[in-house]
């Protein structure tokens, strides 16, 4: 019964700091219009709906039942996932499974957040747990912080190289039209930007937007019949760690080498710097950018500061790095994960506009989220 | 105390977070709070494809996944469908003292009910069936409240 999967659509908003024009509901409708037109169907062609967002960003639980008009999903199966960062690539992981299983045909994802709602640092604070990590060291920036000064000290890589990072995917994001932040920045700037938490700064880090994004996912043959060149579905993985953050290791990233290692075995990728043509991943602060590479195979332990150095990641390079801007540039969080999904395929799909890499036939996408976990999806042009 | 319980030392940390909302109303709802706000009337929209009216105003039409650019003034009257008399207090809930009335009231020129209080009537002469009308609030801001209540038509 099981069947390979392709994506054949993708939709997302014009993201910004506060979309205060258009609701929750809203940003969802644009985002759900958007991927039904980019695929040309209806509504009456989508079997099945998987959305996620963090309740706590916006105080309003239960989006599944209160936005039913705007997703469309009135007398439909719907599902609702919320994995915090991780969030929007979960949603995709779940409409992928629906799909996948051949219970459904035609399943839509759909990840919004409208962080404008609420105090972001004070939300993420509440999954720390209570009784003992969420007075000294809850929030999103310390947490990263801390990692990157580990990586500092064991590799010497330095605030420079995150800022080649920040540079690389905020002046990206100058190329798409979707983008939250799209300002031309030089390490100079990032560099003097006001320290958040050392060494992390002003313009290192993930701003918190408000967007949604949506992506449909449909069954080999509808695939084939609705659209002239989907992004097959090669492999989707979740990976999960952490009881407390003093369990963390640190130095590396444990859910995304795990999370990769067996994507790459299992799709037969051996060099992935050189295998993938393109890379839409959910890196938070630029200082992931350079820590994270090794964790994803692109380098050996400790390597990653040359490799950005080398310029192998920008558009021009070897394995261009979020084209789109990546997170630095838009976060809307329970949107923000899916967004690398739905790039990443719109790149196989030659539909990503100014931002394209020529010739794409292979993309790798991530998701970070919870504590330090690992979502991460192989698509391909080429069916699996 | 149970035998169970007797080697733990029962501690429970008290917290209250403290997170400001700021909810917003959007493109659709907007317009219909501005006509309640500024000229005291209650509108619907229709579906362009299947002509359903829906107050409060849909985002799309849930049946046609339509959009909803088409406005309807409706009379501000309409007939209630069912009720509750509510008799507990739950300050931080419900605007109203207990005990008061709310319920389902199905709107003329509409397909759908919306919820409001029913007032200006003994809550035991509330019936299902009675017709109603719209009372504004005098002053209004552009919220469900700018409707006051509804009341029974003399």
């Amino acid at each position: 019964m099981g069947q390979r999967v392709g994506i054949i659509g993708v939709g997302q908003t014009h993201h910004a700091a506060h979309r205060l024009d258009a609701s929750g509901n809203e940003i969802i409708a644009e985002a759900v219009s958007r991927a039904l037109d980019d695929a040309q169907l209806a509504m009456d062609d989508i079997d099945a709906i998987v959305i996620g967002n963090m309740d706590h960003f916006e105080n309003i639980n239960y989006v599944d039942m209160w936005a039913t008009d705007g997703l469309g999903s009135c007398m439909k199966p719907v599902f609702k996932v919320t994995t915090g960062g991780t969030t929007g690539t979960t949603v995709g992981a779940c409409a992928y499974y629906h799909a996948a299983s051949g219970v459904f045909d035609v399943v839509l994802a759909v990840g919004w957040e409208k962080n404008s709602e609420s105090d972001t640092q004070a939300a993420i604070a509440t999954c720390a747990n209570p009784v003992l990590e969420r007075d000294p060291f809850a929030g999103a920036i310390g947490p990263l912080a801390t990692e990157y000064s580990m990586y500092m000290k064991a590799y010497g890589a330095t605030e420079e190289d995150a800022a080649l990072v920040a540079i690389r995917d905020r002046n990206n994001a100058l190329n798409n039209p979707y983008a939250h932040n799209r300002m031309k920045v030089t390490v100079e700037d990032v560099m003097n930007s006001p320290m958040l938490s050392y060494p992390v700064k002003f313009l290192d880090m993930c701003p918190r937007s408000d967007g949604a994004c949506a992506v449909i996912f449909a069954g080999e043959s509808k695939a084939k019949k609705l659209c002239d060149r989907p992004a097959w579905v090669h492999y989707s993985i979740v990976r999960h760690d952490y009881t407390h953050f003093g369990d963390l290791e640190w130095q590396w990233m444990p859910t995304l080498e795990r999370a990769s290692a067996q994507a790459y075995k299992k799709c037969g990728i051996s060099n992935p710097l050189k295998e993938f043509d393109v890379a839409e991943l959910y890196l938070p602060c630029s200082t992931t950018g350079v820590k994270w590479m090794d964790s994803l195979w692109f380098c050996d332990k400790g390597g990653a500061p040359k490799l950005i150095r080398s310029g192998a990641t920008n558009m021009d390079g070897i394995l261009p790095i979020n084209p789109s801007g990546g997170v630095i540039a838009t976060n809307p969080i329970g949107a923000t994960a899916l967004i690398r999904v739905g790039e990443a395929a719109w790149q196989i799909m030659g539909r990503a506009g100014d931002r394209q890499v020529p010739r794409v036939k292979k993309a790798l996408a991530t998701g970070f989220g919870g504590c330090s976990w690992t979502d991460l999806f192989v698509l391909g042009a080429d069916l699996p | 105390m149970a035998d169970w319980k007797d080697q733990v030392e029962e501690i429970v940390f008290p917290g209250k977070i403290s997170v400001p909302y700021f909810w917003t109303v959007g493109s659709t709802l907007s317009k219909w709070y501005v006509q309640m706000r500024d000229d005291g009337e209650i509108w619907g929209n229709r579906c362009p494809e299947c002509g359903k009216v829906y107050v409060p105003p849909k985002i799309k039409c849930i049946d046609c996944y339509q959009d909803m650019n088409d406005w309807v003034k409706l009379p501000g009257t309409g007939t209630v469908e069912t009720y509750t008399v509510v008799r507990y207090h739950e300050p931080t809930l419900h605007p109203k003292k207990p005990p008061f009335v709310y319920g389902v009231i199905k709107m003329d020129g509409a397909d759908t009910g919306m919820v409001h209080f029913i007032d200006g009537v003994k809550p035991d002469k509330v019936k299902v069936g009675m017709r109603v009308e719209a009372v504004m609030a005098k002053e209004r801001s552009g919220n469900i409240l700018d409707i006051k209540h509804f009341r029974p038509i003399p």
